[in-house]
């Protein structure tokens, strides 16, 4: 097992001491490469990173709040505007928290479609993340042909669910209807076009000398300090954090489901970004297993027209595309939660940054926070 | 010597690298590949949404100017934002009997966040998607509708054999 | 080898004659002066509007998107209606900014390539002063317009223009020694300076082909120095728009915006002209050692259009890069100077020095 981690060295290494003299520069909150209204007070010595503070709170819509007042049913529409490119793990995540807490075996149609989903939305989450790290690093080529890819994806989500980003298409039990009959179809288009695409990301990025002096060895995070921080997902897992949550918790159809869980550890953003190529290739291999062998059945379990957990507390996590999301209720038997917490990866993964970035030009100030992928709606909720 | 020789292949070996990108987008310059862009406004003739598409929430009437609403109620309240609100009113039938019939079914589209719930509770199948997609306005109180048409009026259930 | 390609210096003494027939000779002089600015001001102008254009479109291409499509057909007035819109919107005035200065900014920028333009023999005769050091000239008058990048990104009072305007400083002081090195390179083959000169001991064949390798390194180093130099990607590193939003000209709107843009795309322009007139002949056809029949076909076709020709295959080949690669960072651009470029392109005189030498060129 893991040794016991001593957490407070890399704690101390995050701590800030301010000056009086300091020369701050803010980053945001609008600023193009924070990609969103995220708040970075730089303080810089030469171009040098001496500190950076994020202030968070900007798009704070108070959606633990909302919660409260909402049905379990209605709740899935506001995890939509969380991490809106992992829209469908989101949902995912509260569902299968109340299927669990209601004890409701969904039909096993329900579960491929979500598998399917799953690896759908990460792929094209990761697709647009490519697209922005490509820009961030000034390559803006990048950016057209990772948006021109992801339009695949979108289209298969539009077909299906009438929208292309926030399809509340998750509900407790199952899906909220069947999906096109051209879904399979679809999907195994997609992932022929993008195998024959991957090549082309390599040449243009992957390979690219001067993408590599800009990604080796920047932002090292170790082991260690993904762990004191809690980064999950890709970042964590370039860490050599095994931290998968389809691996080490599985839910819904992924411990039936072969594939990998990539793990690098030298910990740098070049090793984020391989391991984001990676997860790409992989969630290929499992669309292909699961596409084609979608058993015919239900689209949803019997449910009660209102759904009323039980009293009591209940726990559920996903790996979306950028980490670990929890999601934790607390029932006291009515119908609207008594209270819901989303534990969000970008939350954990942002307050890393500090820590990465010290020492660090500004220049890779905007690298590592490419590479950790923020999305800062998720940040504050 | 051997820092010599590493300096040389690291020249090398980056030109062929950065060679192998500009490869990529010189490819794409002599034979441009597939543009997803949408032309809009000049293939607005031809555009055709999914069958799916979540335009906005419409209210389906048939010829006769008639829709399948009884005024329940219970979108309004699965709705999880209040886009929706239900007026009724209460008219006599053929039998003379005073009944609950829906005045308006105003629904604000500003406020709707698409996420099905009052299409998929309504028991009586009265609401739908429309693909409708344009909803741009000068005033916001523009987007507040009435779903039910004026003059419509519920259509009869038929009777089951 | 006569040439009979048209020249344009008939033209030019025909109205050279007829003004001072009409005229007094100060007179005439003056009026001259005055038509030679406005060509030169109406040429600024529209290169300027095409070059975005260009950019544009060919960006566009290469990311497999439509580009411009909106202001006349394939959008060609496009640029026009964004000139138009920058003339006409506000000036922002800067709290606590150094007004003279941030006004004197855009102007330093825009005269400097104005004067490395005077220089450029456009087609044969065309040219509107042949200095005898016309190389030394364009080196020095270009690298003055990054006087104007750094007084307009210590003038307009923000931490992101000062950090910009630093990293361009660096940078031009850097990449300037290799540029006048690969230049030199041709100096060297020519024997020459003066720039018609050096397009005429091209007659018998490009540089980039008589002088072959030494040639071709030298071209290759030219274009990646002065690609920095004018602060173009994968160098524009004055104006990471991922760093530092606009660079040294974030705080600048309107028309003042618009100079710094039009002369970023004017310089551009020059530099290919650079490049095509000393390692593609300028305006010269492209002739092959003897073959007199395959010399004279290419004569029928004019110098003016030889030299466009070229100049835009050198913009597109910047383009190209631009469009492709990643930004360097600030630390990797000077390593990429110091460290490669400088000892190469100073292996390559040297070698270059041997070759002539020994005659082994064409
Ligand atoms: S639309 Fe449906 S749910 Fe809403 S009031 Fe009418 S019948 Fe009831
Ligand atoms: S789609 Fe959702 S938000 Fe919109 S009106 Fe229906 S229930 Fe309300």
């Amino acid at each position: 097992m893991n040794s016991p981690i001593d957490m407070s060295e890399e704690i101390i290494k995050n701590i800030i001491v301010k000056e009086d003299d300091d020369y701050i520069v803010n980053m945001g909150p609008q600023h193009p490469s924070t990609h969103g209204v995220l708040r970075l007070e730089v303080c810089l010595n030469g171009e040098t990173v001496k500190y950076m503070v994020p202030h968070i709170g900007y798009i704070h819509r108070a959606i633990e709040k909302m919660s409260e007042s909402d049905t379990y049913k209605q709740i899935i529409h506001l995890t939509d505007r969380m991490d809106y490119l992992s829209a469908h793990m989101n949902n995912e995540a509260i569902c299968l928290a109340v299927e669990n807490a209601l004890e409701i075996e969904v039909p096993e149609r329900v579960k491929y479609i979500r598998v399917a989903l799953d690896e759908l939305s990460r792929v094209a989450s990761h697709h647009l993340w490519w697209s922005a790290f490509g820009m961030d690093l000034g390559a803006l080529t990048t950016f057209f042909y990772g948006m021109r890819d992801r339009e695949k994806i979108l289209a298969i989500f539009e077909e299906s669910f009438g929208s292309r980003l926030l399809h509340s298409f998750v509900t407790p039990g199952g899906l909220m209807h069947d999906v096109h009959p051209n879904f399979q179809k679809h999907i195994m288009e997609f992932v022929r076009y993008f195998r024959k695409k991957l090549p082309e990301y390599k040449q243009l990025l992957t390979d690219n000398v001067i993408f590599h002096n800009r990604t080796k060895g920047i932002g090292y995070m170790s082991r260690e300090t993904a762990i004191a921080f809690g980064v999950t997902g890709p970042s964590g897992r370039g860490s050599g954090f095994s931290c998968d949550v389809r691996k080490t918790a599985p839910y819904g159809l992924y411990n039936e489901i072969n594939f990998k869980e990539i793990l690098h550890d030298e910990g740098d953003s070049f090793t984020r970004y391989l391991v984001r190529m990676e997860e790409m290739e992989e969630s290929l291999n499992i669309l292909e297993q699961v596409a084609d062998n979608i058993p015919e059945g239900d689209f949803t379990a019997k449910m009660k027209p209102i759904v009323k957990l039980p009293e009591g507390e209940y726990y559920q996590r996903v790996e979306t595309a950028r980490g670990e999301l929890g999601v934790y209720i607390v029932s006291d038997g009515k119908k609207f939660p008594y209270r819901v917490k989303f534990r969000s990866p970008n939350f954990s993964n942002l307050f890393v940054l500090n820590t990465l970035a010290m020492e660090h030009l500004i220049a890779d100030l905007v690298t590592i926070s490419g590479s950790l992928d923020l999305v800062i709606p998720d940040i504050d909720r | 010597m051997n820092s010599i020789i590493e300096y040389f292949t690291d020249i090398y070996k980056g030109v062929r690298s950065l060679w192998a990108g500009m490869r990529v987008t010189g490819k794409y310059f002599v034979s441009p590949g597939e543009i997803v862009t949408e032309q809009y406004p000049e293939n607005r003739a031809t555009l055709k949404m999914e069958e799916r598409f979540k335009g906005e929430v419409i209210m389906p009437h048939d010829e006769n100017n008639q829709h399948r609403c009884t005024g329940c109620g219970i979108c309004e309240v699965n709705c999880p934002n209040g886009s929706i609100e239900i007026i009724t009113k209460r008219t006599p039938n053929e039998e003379g009997k005073m009944v609950r019939v829906i005045d308006k079914h105003i629904y604000h589209l500003a406020m709707c966040t698409f996420c099905e719930l009052c299409i998929k509770t309504c028991p009586s199948n009265a609401l739908a998607w429309g693909q409708d997609f344009e909803h741009a306005v000068f005033d916001r109180s523009k987007l507040n509708k009435v779903l039910n048409k004026p003059g419509s009026s519920l259509k009869k259930k038929e009777v089951k054999s | 080898m006569i040439l009979d390609i048209y020249s344009f210096s008939t033209l030019t003494t025909y109205i050279d004659k007829s003004l001072h027939a009409i005229m007094a000779p100060w007179l005439a002089v003056a009026a001259e002066l005055v038509l030679i600015g406005l060509l030169f001001l109406a040429f600024y102008a529209l290169l300027g509007l095409f070059l975005v254009y260009l950019e544009r479109k060919v960006c566009a291409v290469m990311q497999n998107r439509i580009g411009p499509n909106r202001v006349g057909k394939w959008g060609i007035f496009q640029t026009v209606a964004d000139f138009i819109k920058l003339v006409t919107k506000e000036l922002i005035p800067i709290k606590n900014a150094d007004n003279f200065l941030f006004n004197l900014a855009p102007f330093i920028v825009i005269i400097a390539s104005f004067m490395a333009m005077a220089a450029l023999p456009f087609a044969k005769g065309l040219q509107a002063i042949d200095f005898n050091i016309g190389i030394f000239y364009i080196i020095a008058v270009s690298s003055l317009g990054i006087v104007g990048v750094l007084i307009a990104g210590w003038s307009s009072n923000s931490k992101y223009s000062l950090i910009g305007a630093m990293r361009s400083g660096a940078q031009i002081v850097s990449y300037e020694l290799s540029v006048g090195l690969s230049l030199l390179a041709v100096v060297v083959f020519s024997g020459s300076m003066q720039l018609s000169t050096i397009v005429e001991s091209q007659a018998n064949g490009w540089w980039i082909f008589k002088g072959h390798i030494p040639a071709l390194i030298a071209f290759v180093i030219y274009l990646i120095a002065s690609t920095a130099e004018i602060n173009r990607g994968p160098f524009d590193l004055a104006e990471a728009e991922s760093e530092l939003t606009a660079g040294f000209h974030t705080e600048y709107s309107g028309i003042k915006f618009a100079f710094f843009f039009l002369a970023e795309y004017i310089n551009m322009f020059i530099v290919a002209a650079i490049a095509a007139t000393l390692f593609f002949g300028g305006w010269m056809p492209l002739h092959i050692g003897h073959w007199e029949a395959f010399n004279r076909v290419m004569d029928f076709i004019p110098s003016i259009i030889w030299f466009f020709g070229k100049t835009f295959f050198i913009i597109y080949l910047i383009m190209w890069f631009k469009w492709t690669f990643p930004r360097l960072r600030i630390d990797q651009l000077l390593k990429l100077e110091w460290k490669y470029l400088l000892p190469l392109s100073l292996l390559n005189i040297v070698l270059i020095s041997f070759v002539v030498l020994m005659g082994w060129y064409f």
